[in-house]
């Protein structure tokens, strides 16, 4: 008979073993893990030229030009990306082009210096070409389409003065030319359709146009003839048939029909206002590339003129705007098609028309579209071959929203929100709390659905459930799954990410997969008929519920400009976090140059906000007397700072009571107190930055290895500024070490006492800084040592450094609660340290946590587009070579040159957020995680425990073993019990 | 004050003159303190630090200045003069001067030195304009030119305070003058005590300034440590691994020894009782158990 106690204490120890196993946990993501908490979404951004392959190549794919400087191939089918290059801002690509057939897709950026070949298939590029070119307003590119002389198919680049033939099979420049002329601007080439001859077109100041015959093979001139115009024309010319070219005059009011012959140029004028009556605004050519039919834009019309030879031009129809006219397709040898979309009430309306019969219509389609997308800013048309042999027709449109929709039979095929590619700012809202008695399954589907749900469920248990039902089984768990919900969760893991786009929408996204919740196209944002383009600035909170109006919806506030120009007015609007529904919206009298969120809510939970305008006056925000009342308590105690990067100063303001010249009493007038004015020979402000407002900070003391105590300085207002020399202010290598030079500042926002100054010689920027806490991390590039470097300022309190006794602190004969006010004059320790870091940097942030407990990571968003988590106890300032013991108990690494770069810790591990541009922490309930939302081209998220997950057991803790454990203690409590009972029973009766 | 052209003569002027400030402080009404942060301008380190009782601090450092002047006068030097200018709520009107030296150094650069500073007398007007800014909790601001040498460019360089925030006994101001070269780059003007929140109205004993001004210049960022020479000689040295101390048995092994401590001990008790058990099961008699086992059978 074994003894009991033994198998109790083995069952123990097993059990130690277990949990032990249990809680080793991981700073990485495993492979199986990706996808589980993080989604990354690819976007393209706002299409301005698209391409098709050819009928015959069989593949359906689109090439497409973005805004955002993507080149990308699309699957015609269903919307998603082949391949896609984000080439880089300081090269836009103006012009795309489809070379030798199916094989090549041609490029020209940089102003029409660089010329590149992609691979269409797989999106390699071929060859690049730099062309050494003029500069000019437009570039422009051609690719010969004749076959008769295209046997080595040239590609023609024309930039200002120059023109080139490049062999589009290698990029061997055959020929290039500069044309003498002063203030030449090529603006077409034209090519004869019978002989190897080719025609450029340009004007020489702006009324003189000069036609050159080349010979396309040798780049010969041939013919030189000279015209000049009795009135200025404005540059914009289009090709209206073959031999007849259309130009704009200045005024643009005026066509001139120009024909070109072979010997000699002779035109005609004709005025717009007695073709089209009532036109308004400013006229444009629209670019329709197709025989003998010209597409006219004005603000309210897009009138459609057909040419009779340069007799005269004949109005076919005009369209309401907002309208859209495709370019010309060949369908045939002799005819052309082109596609018009206009808008009628909610529906839009596909009309595809030959040029042959432009009064006939071969399709006339209407077609449903969300009301969220705006107006029609593109279409691109595509012909294909329908099962009767007929020829069908199919379109992309680019809305007002950014998205591209494909519409084919009178459908949206797909959309994409491309609109994501261009966010401005981006928020966070709490999403619903879940109340008792409505359940999640009925604000998700109806009965019926529900219904069909359990039955495919338990069809999948049952094995009865085919591939498509089980896929269909898999979506709805990942649907219904915790991590979807639409409600809010105890961890605080689930919010809605709303963000603000360029086109002025509004999209909320979910944090469990990045799926749109709603999305709403702001109509204050939306550019009007006179042509203004407003801007999205900004994105904030403005009503968070809380205790007292716990039943309402939160809000959030966009402030935008109705123009480009920062004097412009700005709008405001007022969005639910929760419906998207625009609650309010608001044209202000005054421009809006800065936003100021107060701390201060009024009695209905408003958060109010202070925006300051050109005139630096002050504009409170919401205007009710309740917020005026709360902000006229904290108004003596309100400071606001400008930093004015053109003229190199550094302003401090207070508010004073009202305006000057204005009866408005939300109405603030500023008056400066400080001023740090840079020296504009030798410093130029590059970079200013401060803390987060909403950050949370655990402990105001740091512990150091001997015991002593050291009080970080924690002023909200403290704000870092670089400023690099004049001559460093350029790219890299443009300056020599001894010329460059980075200042950094910490200056205290409300009395501009400068803290701490520190210069680095033979440094230049670009810089980019994230401060915390109490301290700064800045990144810029050493000039001597060749290498970019990462410093950190740390800075201490030293006025409370004498807090140290426990007697003292127990008789209470301590300054530790007395307030700090700016003006008294701060003692402050600085400490810094500088690092080598490999790579160049898009932005950095820092994490951020409900508490502040959790240490911190710098979240870099590095030069091949990933974050990379950097721990801050790598760059703190106290490393030293051979640390003592008690330091390296206190955690501080030994001292190296540089910081290393591990890689597993990429937040991104194998995904690339292209074009990055943000990053943003959000805190999570949960102290020891934190939300980090990505964005630029592409977004991506994920949650992060800089500090591993110590307040939650992981999701790879095994529940089952612990369950086993306990039922297995359980059972041997109860046998040992019994073995007990019966050995007792058995001495009894012995 | 007029800038002495003679610089053997200040430092004798400078006596004098704080000599007739301390006796007679209702006539004289600037107390100066002149402090330097610049490493040219002699041994910084034993400079004495900015305290409290400015005359003699003042008195100190000019009889330390001697050898320092000695050498200044050896580069070219020029006097440089310019206005301090106080906001009491009627715009900016001059309230004191500034003159220094300005030193151009071999390749060029030019810096100021020997800052010195006197403060006007705050007269009948102006007194009670400061006594409006007490009561109304007002700022009280300063400004100085930016470009000393190109006054026709009017860029200021503005601090204020709250006025209350001045008051002690007598007007008490610390001025930190941030340099770049010969240009100021911004002036921090504060109080020289604490000054919290509740900010009560105190007026001062003495209208009179009692100024303490301090010249600060960039300090240089370290050089970046580089520990590429170490690791080519490590590369290059005999391979010298270094060992981890070598751990004692108990701290290497207690996670083994503990458990089968317990396992030993819970095996010794279990066999301590096994012979009881076999011994009280089969009825052994024994010597010592016959005692016990006989009141049983009875």
């Amino acid at each position: 008979m074994a003894p009991p106690r033994h198998l109790l204490l083995l069952l123990l120890l097993g059990f130690l073993a277990a949990a032990s196993l249990a809680f080793t946990l991981t700073a990485a993501v495993y492979e199986d893990q990706v996808g589980l908490a993080d989604w990354h979404q690819k976007y393209i951004g706002k299409v301005k030229q698209a391409v098709y392959h050819s009928q015959k190549s069989g593949r359906r794919r689109v090439v497409v030009l973005t805004e955002e400087n993507v080149i990308a191939s699309l699957d015609l089918r269903s919307g998603d990306i082949f391949w896609r290059h984000v080439i880089e801002k300081n090269d836009p690509v103006d012009e795309l082009s489809l070379s030798l057939g199916k094989f090549v897709v041609v490029t020209l950026s940089s102003g029409g210096s660089i010329l590149r070949a992609w691979n269409l298939p797989d999106g390699q590029m071929i060859w690049e070409t730099n062309l050494q070119v003029s500069k000019s307003s437009k570039p422009l590119l051609h690719v010969l389409s004749n076959n008769k002389v295209a046997k080595d198919n040239l590609v023609f680049v024309l930039a200002g003065r120059w023109i080139y033939a490049v062999s589009s099979i290698d990029g061997v420049i055959s020929w290039g030319k500069e044309f003498s002329l002063d203030g030449l601007d090529l603006k077409q080439i034209i090519q004869s359709p019978e002989n190897d001859i080719v025609y450029a077109v340009g004007l020489a100041g702006s009324s003189k146009l000069n036609l050159y015959q080349l010979n396309a093979k040798t780049g010969e001139t041939v013919k030189h003839i000279q015209e000049s115009f009795p009135i200025a024309l404005c540059g914009e010319t289009i090709l209206g048939s073959h031999n007849v070219l259309v130009a704009l005059d200045e005024t643009r009011s005026d066509l001139f029909l120009i024909e070109l012959k072979g010997e000699s140029i002779s035109y005609n004028k004709v005025h717009i206002s007695d073709l089209v009556q009532g036109l308004s605004g400013t006229v444009k050519l629209l670019p329709l590339m197709s025989n003998g039919v010209i597409a006219l834009q004005a603000s309210s019309t897009v009138s459609l003129l057909k040419l009779k030879g340069i007799d005269g031009l004949e109005v076919i129809q005009s369209f309401e705007q907002p309208a859209a006219v495709s370019d010309a397709l060949t369908i045939t040898e002799k005819d052309e098609a082109f596609a018009v979309v206009q808008h009628t009430g909610s529906e839009i309306e596909f009309v595809v028309k030959f040029t042959s019969d432009v009064t006939g219509e071969v399709i006339r389609e209407k077609i449903n579209i969300d009301q969220h997308r705006g107006n029609i800013q593109k279409v691109f048309l595509n012909n294909y071959i329908r099962t009767d042999k007929s020829h069908g027709f199919r379109a992309l449109v680019v809305m007002e929203d950014h998205s591209l929709l494909l519409v084919q039979q009178g459908e949206v095929v797909w959309s994409r929100e491309d609109g994501l590619a261009s966010i401005v700012d981006v928020t966070t809202s709490e999403l619903p709390i879940e109340k008792d008695g409505v359940s999640v399954a009925n604000v998700e589907h109806n009965l019926f659905e529900w219904l069909k749900g359990h039955m495919l469920k338990l069809k999948g248990t049952l094995m009865l459930a085919n591939a498509d039902e089980l896929a269909a089984i898999q979506a709805m768990r990942l649907k219904s799954s915790e991590k979807n919900k639409m409600t809010r969760d105890h961890n605080g893991f689930r919010k809605l990410l709303i963000v603000l786009t360029k086109a002025g929408k509004v999209i909320a996204l979910h944090t469990g997969d990045g799926r749109i919740i709603w999305s709403n196209l702001l109509q204050s944002l939306r550019s009007s008929k006179s042509g203004e383009m407003p801007s999205a600035l900004r994105i904030c909170q403005w009503q968070v519920p809380h205790h007292r109006v716990m039943h309402e919806n939160p809000s959030i506030l966009i402030i935008g400009r109705s123009g480009a120009d920062s004097a412009a007015p700005g709008v405001l609007s007022v969005l639910d976090s929760y419906s998207g529904e625009e609650l309010n919206s608001l044209k202000l009298d005054h421009s809006v140059v800065q936003i100021i969120p107060l701390t201060v809510k009024d009695s209905s939970e408003h958060r109010l906000q202070l925006i300051v305008d050109s005139h630096s006056r002050a504009h409170l925000y919401p205007r009710s007397p309740d917020a005026m009342n709360v902000f006229l308590h904290e108004m003596p105690n309100t400071y606001l700072y400008t930093v004015d990067i053109e003229t190199n100063v550094i302003r401090g303001h207070s508010l004073q009571k009202s305006c000057d010249n204005s009866d408005d009493e939300y109405c603030f007038s500023t008056k400066e107190l400080w001023s740090i004015v840079f020296p504009s020979d030798t410093e130029r402000i590059a970079i200013s930055e401060t803390r987060k407002m909403n950050e949370v900070v655990h402990a105001q003391a740091k512990i150091i290895a001997d015991q002593d105590v050291m009080y970080k300085y924690l002023s909200k207002n403290l704000v870092f500024v670089a400023t690099v020399s004049p001559k460093a202010s350029g790219e890299i290598g443009s300056a020599a070490p001894e010329e460059a030079w980075l200042v950094a500042y910490l200056i205290d926002a409300v009395t501009g006492r400068i803290l701490h100054r520190v210069t680095h010689h033979g440094a230049q920027g670009p810089v980019h800084a994230v401060v915390s806490e109490n301290w700064v991390v800045y990144h810029y590039f050493n000039l001597r040592a060749h290498r970019f470097e990462m410093a950190v300022i740390e800075i201490y309190d030293q006025s409370r450094a004498d807090n140290k006794d426990v007697m003292k602190l127990i008789l209470g004969k301590h300054n530790l609660s007395a307030p700090i006010t700016s003006y008294t004059r701060p003692e402050v320790m600085v400490k810094s340290q500088s690092y080598f870091f490999t790579f160049s940097v898009k932005a950095i942030a820092a994490t951020q946590t409900a508490k502040g407990i959790t240490s911190k990571q710098l979240l870099i968003g590095t030069i091949g587009d990933q974050v990379l988590a950097l721990d801050k106890r790598f760059v703190d300032p106290r490393r030293s070579v051979n640390p003592t013991q008690q330091e390296k108990e206190e955690g501080i690494i030994p001292l190296t040159d540089a910081l290393p770069i591990i890689p597993t810790s990429y937040l991104t591990h194998s995904l690339q957020v292209e074009a990055l541009r943000g990053i943003v922490s959000i805190p999570s309930k949960l102290e020891s995680t934190t939300l980090v939302f990505t964005y630029g081209v592409d977004l991506f998220y994920t949650q992060l425990a800089p500090s591993r997950t110590y307040d939650s057991l992981t999701d790879e803790f095994s529940y089952a073993l612990l369950l086993i454990t306990i039922a297995a203690l359980v059972a041997a409590i109860v046998v040992t019990w019994i073995w007990s009972e019966k050995k007792e029973l058995r001495d009894k009766w012995r | 004050m007029a800038a002495p052209r003679r610089p053997r003569l200040l430092p004798l002027l400078l006596l004098l003159a704080l000599s007739l400030s301390l006796a007679a402080a209702s006539a004289f009404q600037s107390d100066e303190l002149l402090l330097h942060d610049d490493d040219e301008f002699e041994g910084a380190g034993a400079r004495p630090t900015p305290g409290p009782p400015a005359p003699a601090a003042a008195a100190v450092s000019s009889s330390r200045r001697r050898p320092g002047d000695s050498s200044a006068a050896a580069a070219e030097s020029s006097a440089v003069q310019f206005a301090l200018e106080h906001d009491l709520g009627a715009g900016f009107v001059p309230a004191g001067s500034f003159s220094a030296r300005l030193k151009s150094s071999a390749h060029g650069s030019q810096t100021l030195t020997k800052l010195r500073f006197t403060r006007n007398e705050l007269i009948g007007d102006e007194k009670d304009a400061f006594k409006k800014l007490l009561d109304e909790d007002g700022f009280y601001s300063i400004r100085l030119l930016s470009n000393v040498l190109d006054p026709a460019r009017k860029d200021y360089v503005v601090s204020s305070i709250k006025a209350r925030c001045i008051p002690r006994e007598s007007l008490d101001e610390h001025i930190v003058i941030h340099m770049d070269g010969v240009n100021i780059l911004a002036v921090n003007y504060g109080s020289v005590g604490g000054c919290t929140y509740p900010r009560p109205v105190k007026m001062p004993s003495k209208w009179v300034f009692n100024s303490y001004t301090v010249l600060k210049t960039s300090e240089q960022a370290p050089r970046t440590p580089s520990f590429v020479d170490q690791l080519i000689e490590a590369e290059n040295g005999p391979g010298e691994v270094v060992k981890p101390p070598e751990k004692s048995f108990w701290a290497k092994y207690w996670m083994y020894i503990i458990p089968l401590g317990l396992i030993v001990m819970n095996a010794v008790t279990a066999a301590a009782n096994m012979p009881e058990e076999q011994a009280g099961g089969q009825g052994q008699p024994g010597a010592q158990r016959a005692p016990n086992a006989a009141p049983r059978r009875r």
